[in-house]
């Protein structure tokens, strides 16, 4: 076994593409479920629409680059008003169920054969980013950095992506500090004290779900450029839950929660994949194959999410009597 | 801190050698996930035919070949959904095989599952077919898989009335049944009948394990409703894995019954095994409805679904009825698992992917509601395949999804529901 390879790859992957995408996923999450109190479990479709978006007028309509992100983030608040109306009123549960539903839907129709023309089927869309990479200053070449090493090109996306992300927290702290943000949170704590004080709830809750799907909407641009491509199968309902382990080790309903969450999440999720790839290749584990490692890790953040919220549910940030959800 | 009481800990270890039990028989196979078209080539006699060439080709110019091996079994890899057409090169059959009366077979290719394609030599295809001879078989269809999806709904729904809590990982119990029966049959050896009937016994003990090792322990230290669907949630990501791990990617009938010639009715052809699935779905969800409006324990599950305060307070033992529920809402949702099975074979993830549409028929009647999930499964179930009588297979099930988003607009508390459950 080999640790300090182990160590500096797992560190390198702590500010990788992944956690960026994990990391505005989760930002946005946290104004949805941990500021406003919203389940909104089709977080990934957030992300579908803004990539898709992107990349089907590029590559399908042949537009200019820069109205293809204007096109996505503009169909993120679309599909966050069509999917607001008719659920926003209902109770938590009945949410939950319906946006994880759509965003079903949307990952169907996009794979389907009937509209393989315009969304490119199960292959998706590719050759929609060169504008994006035309803008990059670096030079050529390879970069390190102590343990992180990465060419021009992830470099400039880890630098657009931790701008951003660094842009959304500033935003979120300036929001939740706001009376916009005591409103978000009295709604959070009890729907019907903010009613009475005269406050349009449902308004306030459309406000939420758009800003946490625009946010959604830059990791799903970030997941787009950095791969180069989209594809259905990249949006499917685990993106949604990762993200959501991702809000709730950092700690929902605090600034930092995400940016916290997104960079442990990373580091331990690449960890457990080297140190059991190495482990299997090695000979020191025989009982499964290396393919079997890459999903054992699957089993541990399913069973991390379950421990988390049972002892631990406001994460590493969070303070417990501000997240008391329950319902009935 | 949580007490470990014995019992619990004895639910435990039974869950987790439920898990290893699979673990140590099966043995790990190849993971093909994705499109694929395959099938088993068979005489009437079921003796398997190998050594044909089976070619699967569409029109943008793929076109792959492979030849039955000896148990008769052929897998083409396609690159992505959409139709094909599968040519069974007539020239190598063996002597005396009468050749298929269709061939080439148009075949579609769902999304993310094998295709399963059944050349029936020497026998004549039905030469369909009306529009309404479709409507009336995809209607038959329709009873069937809406008849599976009541077995896993009605717990689901009851396990909602009694405790609250919205299981995501109900689904996971059905491919618990399947996976168990799958093994008792193939692995074991037991004729398929007896290995589900010990199947669905398994996924009782799995109910059991789940409400006595998880769920009681959640209720007893007040975890919220909330933080309560989100474990299952990660429980239901780590079954689905611990599947994958376990039984592999590929998609795997059971021994017996596999395939079987279709008896027609009219312009309906159904085979036996569907026929004795549904008349065994219908007879099981009759019983499971009977017991809940004439038992004792049936009126008391009914009792605390509708109010568990006061049923408590009148005497009713809720721990006891939860645990009723868990066990036989398990049981249906495993039996429901062996039948989805065996139309369209044991694969990890058959779970995951029918819980959308068990919570569909939930809702549409209804959530907490025995007889709304019954009658909301009928309809998804019909709904789901006279679509196609009109949209692409590939995104039938967007179609009850979208109904089921509909319904909550116009609905809410669904068909049999009362208003006074949706907040």
């Amino acid at each position: 076994m080999d640790w300090g390879f182990i160590f500096t790859a797992s560190l390198s992957a702590t500010i990788g593409i992944s956690a960026i995408v994990y990391c505005l996923g989760a930002i946005g999450l946290n104004i949805q479920f941990g500021y406003t109190g919203l389940l909104n479990f089709g977080q990934a479709a957030f992300l579908a629409v803004a990539g898709y978006g992107l990349a089907t007028t590029v590559t399908t309509l042949g537009l200019n680059f820069w109205v293809g992100i204007l096109v996505g983030m503009g169909a993120t608040v679309v599909l966050a008003v069509i999917l607001g109306i008719p659920t926003l009123r209902l109770r938590a549960d009945y949410l939950a169920i319906v946006t994880i539903a759509a965003a079903e839907i949307l990952r169907l129709t996009l794979r389907s054969v009937a509209f393989k023309d315009t969304f490119g089927g199960s292959d998706g869309l590719q050759q929609f980013s060169d504008p994006f990479y035309d803008l990059n200053p670096i030079a050529p070449g390879a970069y390190d950095f102590g343990p992180f090493k990465y060419n021009e090109k992830a470099w400039w996306v880890i630098i657009v992506g931790w701008s951003l992300v660094a842009i959304w927290t500033l935003l979120v702290f300036l929001l939740m500090r706001s009376p916009f943000g005591r409103v978000l949170r009295g709604i959070r704590e009890d729907e019907d004290a903010v009613r009475s004080l005269g406050k349009n709830v449902y308004w306030y809750k459309m406000q939420a779900l758009i800003i946490g799907g625009l946010s959604g909407a830059f990791a799903g641009f970030m997941l787009a450029l950095g791969q180069s491509a989209v594809s259905p199968d990249a949006y499917a309902t685990n993106l949604t839950f990762l993200i959501y382990v991702v809000l709730i080790i950092g700690g929902a309903a605090r600034v930092f929660g995400p940016i916290l969450g997104a960079l442990i999440f990373s580091f331990l999720f690449q960890f457990v994949d080297v140190v059991l790839d190495q482990a299997v290749n090695t000979g020191l584990i025989t009982f499964i194959t290396s393919t079997q490692a890459a999903q054992i890790r699957l089993v541990m953040v399913g069973v991390g999410l379950m421990l988390l919220m049972i002892y631990r549910p406001q994460g590493i940030l969070g303070d417990r009597k501000e997240l008391q959800l329950d319902e009935r | 801190m949580v007490h470990w009481s014995v019992t619990r800990i004895i639910a435990l270890v039974v869950a987790a050698l439920g898990v290893l039990g699979i673990v140590a028989v099966v043995a790990a196979p190849a993971n093909a996930e994705g499109e694929a078209v395959q099938g088993t080539l068979r005489e009437l006699s079921s003796a398997p035919v190998a050594g044909v060439t089976i070619t699967v080709s569409d029109d943008s110019g793929f076109s792959e070949s492979t030849e039955t091996d000896a148990e008769g079994v052929w897998v083409v890899e396609v690159p992505g959904p959409g139709e094909y057409s599968v040519l069974l090169d007539e020239e190598t059959l063996p002597d005396g095989t009468t050749p298929p009366t269709v061939n080439p077979v148009i075949t579609t290719a769902d999304p993310g599952t094998p295709r399963f394609i059944n050349f029936r030599l020497g026998e004549n295809e039905r030469n369909v077919q009306t529009r309404w001879d479709r409507a009336a078989q995809l209607s038959v269809e329709g009873v069937r898989y809406g008849l599976i999806l009541a077995l896993a709904a009605v717990g689901l729904s009851l396990i909602y009335g009694t405790t609250g809590l919205t299981n995501f990982a109900h689904g996971e119990i059905m491919t618990f049944g399947a996976i168990a029966t799958w093994f008792f049959n193939v692995n074991v050896g037991i004729n398929l009948i007896l290995a589900a009937v010990l199947g669905v016994i398994t996924a009782g003990i799995f109910g059991w394990a789940q409400e006595r090792g998880l769920w009681r322990p959640l209720r007893k230290r007040g975890t919220g409703l909330i933080a309560m669907m989100i474990v299952s949630i990660g429980f239901a990501l780590a079954l689905a894995n611990i599947y994958l791990i376990v039984f592999g990617g590929a998609s795997r009938p059971y021994g017996d019954y596999d395939t079987q010639a279709g008896i027609e009715f009219g312009s309906v052809s159904l085979t036996p095994k569907d026929m004795i699935s549904m008349v065994v779905a219908a007879l099981i969800l009759a019983i499971a409805g009977l017991a809940l409006i004439k038992t004792r324990i049936g009126k008391a599950t009914r009792a605390v679904a509708d109010n568990p305060a006061l049923a408590a307070s009148s005497g009713i033992d809720v721990d006891r009825v939860i645990m009723v529920v868990w066990i036989s809402g398990a049981a249906l949702a495993g039996l429901g698992g062996v039948m989805l099975a065996m139309t369209q074979q044991v694969s990890y993830l058959m779970g995951t992917q029918t819980l959308l549409l068990i919570f569909a028929a939930v809702t549409l009647g209804g959530l907490g509601t025995a007889f709304g999930a019954l009658v909301g499964s009928l309809v998804v179930g019909m709904l789901i395949q006279l679509s196609t009588l009109w949209i692409n297979p590939e995104l039938k099930n967007v179609g009850a999804l979208l109904v089921m988003i509909i319904v909550l607009m116009v609905r809410p508390q669904g068909i049999l529901g009362r208003r006074s459950r949706v907040g």
